[in-house]
């Protein structure tokens, strides 16, 4: 741990919805706090009373298996009582439901929401409805900000910095989230980014987003530093995006002859859960030289954990907590 | 036709030649060095004082040698690859691309280096294959183009379907566009020309057929250059056939879009008056349009909108064409008479003799990256010699395919092939 006390006030933003918008100082002290919970997580019984007392839900509108638990673990590391919410999809297909849905949960006074969604700005939608801090755990192909924020911490404790890096975003970059968050990131951070891909899995006018576009994979990974393979979403994709997984692994898949163009110690990432055999070979993701992968994960709860402390401390800036009998009364008022 | 040689073996030199080569402009009385598969040399005034005495001579007599004819659309039917060599090469035909509706198509690596074997062994033409647009010509989902092109496939389409789902044909030009592929299409909205079997038009209504409108030619080309744009992809038009469509095509090349397109000999030598009583030869894909679109089309070719002009040869047997009009199958023959009608817009004054050639030649393979097309010190030894102003007929008899079912059957035409020389050997002799 630091010696610096830590102080949460200078972070901004009461939710965190996505990584657009934060400043290079907002970055850096989520990733910082990060960092010093890498270590404690590390050590045997490490659980902290940080959260004490608050309520963390998460809410997730769409399967997730990694995620919520990575969020789960984060909360209970800290102390925080944590409520897994899964709403099947099929039961919150309007606005207005999910407006519904938002206050009642809001009724139990939890402080902390992390929602996922499948449509994009949805979890925007929620959080302008509701008193508490909420964490975007995944909206549509819009951010998922603690992703983008966990592969920058594993790249900044591999390579010691971010800015100046040669990052390439490859795959499937028209529906992913993890590529918008990661984009503005590595841009907000100094990095340049590449995205590789074939012509249909890039969004339109990708290149305003700040970053060089390539439809070759060795043309792109010339001289990368990091190399971020993305899950081909079949089940985001209606059809004809690519012909054959087989003709989208030979030019597109990441094995060893085509990462010969990247540097010799350039980083593998993945955000999870791999196709294997589809977007990357094997043997390449489960290099231990040179792949992330795992450590990705690790990264994962700790950045959680900064997020959901960082702005749990802002809700008492903005609240001043209620005395428990007032609020008894209050809440016995409304039944 | 002389004998067959596996390969070719020492210097020939061509000589006494008019030399033409549209890629240069070279037009000089000269001569050509081969050896073996190769052009040595190819030069204004070559010969002029000595042969080298360790080669083979042919004298030209004074006759045209030119580029061997490069036809960038070709219909096999079957597998009987030597009968098409036989009426390439009777035809100038050195390197032709042929459609992917073979049997089987050509939607998968396997099949690309079939028709490439095939082709080598029968020792004849160099036949090049498309690769399918989509998986089994149905327009649904995308073949392994990436793939394809490897293997050696030169372009992409779905060879006479149009690919009607626009948004298919979007994802097509984008993908296609990621690894810089060309994609050709068939430019026939199916819906509207549903049952239709002739232009649309006067002769239809006096023959009672079923018309197909240009619109539906129109509403294609129109929704592709959109998409085109939309994409950046790589477009080409196969056989365009109307005044209209040259409009569009011509303003879309003025802004910059990708795009090209071809004709063949029907759309600029015949009209529909050629169905005349029921001719099921003249029936064709696209359909043989009015006078106007005739018109349009020669002026197509000589302010250069249209790029190239491809045979569409469609050999078709006598039991598919002896029908009914309304149930004969479209195509015609046309690499035999490739040269001599392209040669018509010469002997009629709407081009010179080195831009026709060009447009059979160099245009063809420079549009699907074929290093042919072009007389080269270094390139394959494959060029024609032939004589622009020997007049024959086209009849029966006179062709090498076995099936007849040329568009042009009985025209007296001008311009002949004499001989084809592929990799050196020569392949075809008329007068031998």
């Amino acid at each position: 741990m630091s010696d610096m006390p830590f102080d949460s006030s200078v972070f901004p933003q009461r939710h965190l919805l996505g990584i657009e918008g934060l400043s290079p100082v907002d970055i850096s002290l989520l990733l910082d706090r990060a960092d010093e919970y890498v270590g404690l997580n590390r050590s045997v019984g490490g659980k902290l009373d940080t959260l004490s007392g608050r309520t963390v839900m998460n809410l997730f509108f769409e399967a997730s298996t990694r995620t919520r638990t990575s969020f789960e673990l984060a909360g209970k590391r800290l102390g925080a009582d944590v409520i897994n919410m899964s709403v099947s999809t099929s039961s919150i297909k309007k606005g207005e439901t999910l407006i519904d849905t938002a206050m009642t949960l809001n009724a139990m006074h939890p402080d902390v929401l992390v929602v996922r969604h499948a449509s994009s700005g949805a979890v925007k939608l929620l959080s302008e409805k509701v008193n508490c801090a909420v964490i975007n755990a995944g909206d549509g192909r819009h951010e998922h900000p603690t992703q983008a924020l966990l592969d920058a911490l594993t790249i900044r404790r591999r390579k010691g910095h971010l800015d100046g890096l040669q990052v390439a975003i490859c795959g499937d970059i028209l529906h992913s989230r993890v590529a918008r968050s990661n984009i503005h990131l590595l841009n907000i951070m100094g990095a340049r980014v590449r995205l590789i891909a074939p012509k249909p899995l890039l969004p339109a006018e990708a290149e305003r987003l700040g970053v060089e576009v390539f439809y070759d994979m060795e043309a792109g990974l010339r001289d990368c530093d990091i190399v971020m393979m993305l899950r081909l979403q079949m089940e985001r994709m209606e059809s004809n995006f690519f012909p054959t997984m087989r003709e989208y692994f030979h030019f597109f898949g990441l094995d060893y002859a085509k990462l010969q163009a990247a540097k010799p110690d350039a980083l593998i990432m993945h955000p999870g859960p791999m196709n294997r055999g589809v977007e990357i070979a094997s043997d390449v993701a489960d290099d231990i030289g040179r792949s992330a992968i795992r450590e990705q994960v690790e990264m994962g709860v700790a950045v959680r954990m900064a997020c959901l402390e960082v702005l749990s401390l802002n809700l008492v800036h903005e609240e001043p907590s209620v005395p428990e009998e007032v609020q008894d009364e209050l809440e016995g008022d409304e039944a | 036709m002389i004998n067959k040689l596996p390969e070719a073996h020492g210097k020939t030199a061509f000589i006494n030649a008019r030399l033409l080569d549209p890629a240069t402009g070279l037009d000089a009385k000269g001569g050509v060095l081969t050896d073996g598969e190769f052009i040595v040399e190819a030069a204004q005034g070559l010969f002029d004082d000595s042969v080298p005495e360790d080669a083979a001579i042919i004298d030209c007599q004074g006759q045209c040698l030119a580029p061997g004819l490069v036809d960038m659309r070709i219909q096999i039917s079957g597998k009987d690859f030597a009968n098409v060599g036989a009426s390439a090469v009777a035809g100038g035909v050195t390197t032709a691309v042929c459609q992917p509706n073979t049997t089987p198509i050509v939607d998968d690596r396997a099949v690309v280096e079939f028709i490439a074997r095939a082709a080598r062994k029968a020792g004849l033409t160099k036949i090049y294959p498309y690769g399918a647009l989509t998986k089994g010509l149905e327009g649904q989902e995308l073949a392994e183009m990436g793939l394809l092109a490897e293997s050696g496939a030169v372009a992409f389409t779905d060879a006479t379907q149009a690919v009607s789902n626009a948004r298919t044909m979007c994802q097509a030009l984008s993908y296609a566009s990621t690894f810089g592929l060309m994609l050709i299409q068939h430019p026939e909205e199916a819906t509207l020309a549903e049952g239709g079997v002739m232009n649309e038009g006067e002769t239809a209504t006096r023959l009672g057929l079923t018309g197909i409108p240009k619109e539906a030619e129109l509403i294609i080309i129109e929704r592709d250059l959109r998409l085109a744009k939309m994409t950046g992809g790589r477009l080409h038009f196969a056989h365009v056939s109307t005044a209209e469509s040259l409009d569009l095509i011509r303003a879309a090349k003025d802004k910059g879009i990708s795009v090209t397109c071809d004709t063949a000999p029907p759309y600029f030598a015949l009209n529909e008056t050629a169905v005349g009583d029921y001719r099921t030869f003249a029936k064709l894909t696209p359909p043989l349009r009015s006078e106007a679109d005739r018109e349009a089309i020669i002026e197509g070719l000589r302010d250069g909108t249209i790029d190239a002009i491809a045979s569409d040869h469609t050999p078709k047997s006598e039991d598919m064409k002896r029908l009914p009009f309304a149930d004969a199958a479209y195509g015609g023959l046309g690499m035999e008479t490739l040269l001599a009608i392209t040669l018509e817009l010469v002997h009629n004054g709407h081009l010179n003799l080195l831009e026709a050639l060009g447009l059979i030649t160099q245009h063809p393979a420079e549009l699907l990256g074929l290093s042919a097309g072009r007389l080269k010190p270094g390139a394959a030894a494959d060029f024609i010699v032939f004589d622009p102003d020997r007049g024959w007929q086209v009849t029966e008899q006179g062709l090498h395919s076995k099936a007849k079912n040329t568009p042009f059957d009985g025209r007296p035409v001008q311009g002949r092939v004499l001989k084809t020389v592929i990799d050196g050997r020569l392949v075809f002799d008329l007068d031998a």
